[in-house]
């Protein structure tokens, strides 16, 4: 079988970077867990990978705005490797700090590519604090089969944020129903029912309930739930008191990532 | 020696008398008192010279209370008053007597490192150890709670990371101890911030150095007395993962010193000295400097690399640049060597620092590693690599002296043993007297149910949800109990437990208990029982006692008052007692004292009430079999394990009532012992699905809070409920807090099997869940409490739900 490399990106406030790691070892995969002064040095090449993991943290201290140096270092000093990986038809995923850190390097919403200008972003709270909760969100149909995370995936599933600035919001309504419109809207969040619902179901007052978006090609996959702290049913709020099966909601999109890498790389 | 050149001064002590020598400790902020500096004096007066201001001023840091724990390791004379009756007793060091003897007799063969490190560590599995330390920041936190709060988690942080050759930090605990939320402004000393504003900012404090480290946050308590207003305590402990064969360190003659992640300024000068004086109205003008600045991601930074170097076994010993900063890393490491140091090479955050404040400034994110000379290039490169500012700022050296430079010139050079055991004993006075309380004398009410919500509503029981939400407990993905659970993701947990390896079954579990309103009537029992409720927590989720190591935490007041020095040897009596006939030995433990503040305006001086944190660790080699609080299934059994007795002493209910009285709840270690056990085999045997301690607020509370946890109703009768044949008052039997009880849920097929692991032990079937909301509470046909899970909920929630 192919071994599938995955690089999970470390810098300075990476925080998520051991838990993500085992969630694409659990997946099948080989992981390395790279510094990006190692990239920038030279001493790793992107190249030599499948999938791209920004895992969660703080990222510089979340300093200037969540994700603001990291996705600047990205662009500026890692354009070129960058844009041949991502041309490559390979893998991104950002995992909150990671997320914030696609739509502030351009890599999301990625409507044609990366973009130079910033389209959509990952605002305060309305809550106005940072918080830690469990929240359900719904994959949504109309981008089955784009997303390469989310192949497989129950349709809705439950997962952990712990965030301040996690409200998802864009530049304007039209880039949101562009993203609709493409099928770039991955996950919304629900209440226990599915149905939409406000806080704290929709636990940041993310515009049209929008937790996680893709690209335009389904490759890079970006959310601010955190997919690495569901693998087994002992990390669910209540497995002391439900039936649960043993695997976790967020195990399926590493494996289908990873699954996904297998096939086509 | 051009000592004026390097902006050194040398301080006449040797021309100083009494009034002279007081003067110069008093005005430098030194807390050295008069014997010290005779002792100090004494000390120059032979080697026929003077001190500098750097000699000084490490005496100072290195003797300060903070740092040596001279109430602890002193003698005391110790007399009781227990009516009339007079008994005099005379104790060296307090430490080694109680508590470390505990840990001695109980003698673990799981214990890694006890008392002698900056953590403890006990046994994980075969390859690694769980290293835990709590410490307590809370004079920085009465003047700035924000900063105070963050270093304080900070500092902890690293006391793992400094304990062996380094541990990885999976986990923090908080517990803080506030004045009064809703305290009317008119009542607020002079010089004191609202107990509201010291909440909200250690709490951000907390949530922001702890998120960024990307250490999950998932026990701790908060409690609430008037006499925490002008001196709140913030405790903040941590838990590292350590391999085996990383717990031991030795400093090498020859080997290089070099300091690493931070740099100095002028920030956290005098913190040790000014964590030993009370605090006064004017503590924020003279004693701010003595606050440190934190900066979480310089901290992250050193931890990831560290953890790489500690891996490639780059160097030989390690410790954190806390209290005392470099003068107290350094002068603890080379204590059994000697150390030479050019304080030149200290990188700095800006130009212009004396020599001694470069040596002393508690500068945050700051660690100082022993390296061999042939290992240093690979050493420095680890942190190069990541931007992490390394220092090669001397050598340990075997000449066993404290040898400082700068520029060339000597500023200080002392023998090691003067600098560390030259303190002169001492001896405290400790006088006690039986407190006496108003007893209580009203009736047992008909309509209990006001009375619980009323408890259930008091900020010491409510809901800290607000808290807990801000703070990431899920981070690292081992979260296996949660602080919050039921069926809302919102019921009060009793433990929390996370799994280190995420490929492993194996967890720890953390827990806690405090109470400081049964030290008003007696410390002694008040440590007793906070070792109890510390324990139950750990076992009602699935710990056991045979694996499970405490921590002891003493903030108090002024030693040097015989009263508050009593109360302390009376707590520590205690500790001996309770842990040693539970088995549990102490791993570690620190003390705050001089916890007390002068109020200008009326002349007063507050003491807080002498509080102990203790703090459980406990190793379970399956988490599939830990257990949550909340109630499960309707139909299923509610039982009572352990006796109830006539002990209202210090209660919760009668606080709400206005009351304390005198009935301390007392601890009966070998039942409780016995209970715990067996309780332990009946969870690991899969037959209880909930499990609840009782503490404050009693059988009442414990069995409110699971029925609404759990969403569903309960039926109970209190005619079940095994007591003491002294009383027979309702109230007692619903809100008495004896220790060692727990209420459990048991499905009605496993009854049979529970009562039959449990025999010999006094337990109770009391009731059940029911299918509807309703929270019912009779004795025989009387109704006592009628109520719905919904209303106690929301009288629970309310408080702090801003």
């Amino acid at each position: 079988m192919k071994k599938v490399k995955v690089i999970a990106l470390r810098t300075a406030g990476t925080n998520c970077d051991y838990e993500t790691a085992h969630a694409f070892k659990t997946a099948g995969a080989e992981v390395d867990l790279v510094h990006i002064n190692q990239l920038i040095r030279g001493e790793k090449e992107l190249s030599a990978y499948y999938i791209m993991a920004i895992p969660g943290g703080f990222s510089y201290g979340d300093d200037i705005a969540a994700g603001k140096i990291l996705a600047n270092e990205l662009k500026y000093r890692l354009r070129k490797p960058l844009e041949n990986f991502v041309a490559d038809g390979k893998l991104v995923i950002g995992i909150c700090n990671g997320f914030q850190v696609m739509v502030k390097a351009g890599l999301l919403p990625g409507f044609e590519g990366i973009s130079d200008v910033q389209e959509t972003t990952l605002y305060s709270n309305d809550s106005g604090k940072f918080e830690c909760r469990w929240v359900y969100m719904k994959h949504q149909a109309n981008s089955n089969g784009k997303c390469v995370f989310t192949r497989e995936i129950k349709d809705i599933i439950y997962l952990p944020i712990a965030h301040a600035e996690g409200k998802f919001t864009t530049a304007g309504e039209d880039i949101l129903d562009k993203l609709e419109a493409n099928g770039q809207v991955v996950f919304k969040y629900v209440d226990a029912e599915g149905n939409k619902a406000d806080y704290p179901w929709n636990p940041n007052g993310s515009d049209r309930n929008i937790a996680g978006i893709c690209d335009s090609t389904g490759r890079i996959f970006g959310l601010m739930p955190h997919p690495e702290r569901y693998l087994t049913r002992y990390n669910h709020p209540r497995w002391t008191r439900e039936d649960l099966p043993e695997e976790g909601d967020g195990l399926a999109i590493f494996r289908n990532a990873v699954n996904y890498a297998r096939e086509k790389l | 020696m051009g000592l004026d050149k390097v902006n050194v001064k040398i301080v006449n002590i040797l021309d100083a008398d009494y009034a002279q020598l007081q003067k110069i400790s008093n005005d430098g902020l030194l807390s050295l008192n008069l014997a010290e500096m005779q002792t100090i004096k004494k000390y120059f007066a032979d080697i026929g010279r003077n001190p500098t201001d750097v000699e000084l001023e490490t005496l100072a840091q290195t003797w300060s209370e903070h740092c040596v724990h001279k109430t602890f390791k002193g003698l005391v004379e110790y007399k009781e008053y227990n009516r009339q009756e007079e008994r005099i007793e005379i104790i060296d060091n307090l430490l080694k007597t109680y508590l470390m003897k505990a840990t001695q007799e109980i003698d673990k063969d799981w214990c890694l490192s006890v008392f002698a490190d900056n953590a403890g560590v006990i046994v994980f599995d075969d390859d690694y150890g769980i290293a835990f330390k709590v410490e307590t920041h809370n004079h920085p936190s009465a003047i700035e709670p924000y900063g105070g709060s963050e270093t304080g988690i900070g500092g902890v942080i690293r006391d793992t990371l400094g304990v062996g050759l380094g541990a990885k930090p999976i986990l923090n605990t908080d517990v803080f101890c506030f004045g009064p939320h809703d305290l009317p402004y008119e009542k607020l000393p002079k010089g004191t911030l609202h107990p509201r504003r010291v909440f909200k900012g250690v709490v951000a404090g907390v949530r922001d150095y702890g998120n960024r480290m990307g250490i999950p946050t998932a026990n701790g308590a908060i409690l609430f007395d008037k006499r925490y207003v002008g001196n709140p305590l913030v405790y903040c402990g941590n838990v590292g993962l350590i391999p085996r064969d990383k717990v031991k360190k030795r400093v090498k003659p020859g080997d290089l010193i070099v300091m690493i992640g931070g740099r100095v300024g002028r920030d956290g000068i005098h913190g040790a000295t000014f964590a030993s004086i009370e605090l006064a109205e004017d503590s924020e003008e003279t004693s701010s400097g003595a606050v440190q600045i934190g900066n979480a991601i310089t901290e992250k930074r050193m931890v990831d690399t560290l953890l790489q170097a500690r891996d490639r076994n780059l160097y030989d010993a390690i410790t954190d640049c806390g209290a005392g900063g470099l003068s107290s890393a350094v002068g603890e490491m080379g204590e059994k060597t000697g150390a030479k140091v050019h304080l030149e090479r200290v990188p700095l955050k800006y130009a212009g620092l004396a020599p001694w404040e470069i040596w002393l400034s508690e500068a945050q994110e700051r660690m100082v590693l022993s390296v061999p000379s042939e290992k240093i290039d690979d050493l420095l490169e680890v942190f190069e690599n990541e931007d992490v500012e390394a220092t090669i700022i001397g050598e340990f050296t075997d000449n066993k002296r404290l040898h400082i430079l700068y520029d060339g010139v000597t500023v200080a050079d002392m023998k090691m043993e003067f600098v560390h055991d030259g303190l002169p004993n001492i001896t405290k006075k400790a006088v006690w007297h039986k407190s006496q309380y108003k007893e209580p004398d009203f009736d047992d009410p008909d309509d209990l149910t006001k009375y619980l919500k009323d408890i259930l509503a008091s900020p010491n029981v409510a809901s800290k949800e607000w808290v807990i939400r801000q703070y990431d407990h899920e981070v690292q993905g081992g979260s296996v109990l949660k602080p919050l659970q039921g069926v809302e993701n919102d019921g009060p947990g009793d433990a929390c437990i996370t799994r280190p390896l995420l490929h492993s079954k194996r967890g720890v579990v953390i827990s806690n208990g405090i109470n400081p309103k049964y030290g008003d009537i007696d410390t002694y029992h008040m440590a007793a029982s906070a070792i109890d409720e510390a324990l139950r927590n750990a076992v009602a989720v699935g710990g056991r006692l045979e694996h499970t190591a405490i921590l002891d935490n003493f903030s108090w007041g002024n030693p040097d008052k015989p009263d508050r020095m009593a109360d302390l040897v009376r707590a520590i009596k205690a500790c001996y007692d309770t842990a040693v006939a539970y088995e549990t030995p102490f791993i570690s433990g620190k003390d705050s004292l001089y916890n007390e503040f002068s109020n200008s305006s009326t002349g007063e001086t507050i003491s807080i009430p002498p509080t102990l944190l203790i703090s459980a660790i406990s190793v379970i080699p399956d988490i599939s079999k830990a257990i949550s609080m909340d109630a499960k299934t309707p139909g299923d059994a509610i039982y009572i394990i352990g006796k109830t007795y006539n002990e209202m002493g210090g209660s919760h209910y009668y606080h709400v009532r206005g009351y304390i009285g005198n009935s301390v709840p007392v601890v009966r270690p070998k039942r409780g012992k016995d209970t715990m056990t067996r309780l332990s085999d009946a969870i690991s045997l899969g037959l209880v699905k909930a499990c609840h301690d009782c503490s404050e607020g009693g059988i009442g509370v414990a069995t409110a809070e699971m029925a609404f946890a759990g969403g569903y109703g309960m039926k109970l009768n209190l005619s079940h409920v095994p007591v003491s044949h002294d009383f027979t008052r309702n109230d007692i039997i619903l809100f008495s807090e004896s220790n060692s009880r727990f209420i459990v849920e048991i499905s009605p097929e496993k009854c049979g099997e529970f009562e039959k692991s449990m025999q010999g032990t006094v337990f109770a079937h009391i009731g059940q869940v029911t299918d509807n909301k309703k929270f019912e509470i009779h004795n025989g046909e009387d109704m006592v409490i009628s109520s719905n899970i919904e209303s106690l909920k929301e009288v629970w929630q309310k408080t702090f739900k801003w």
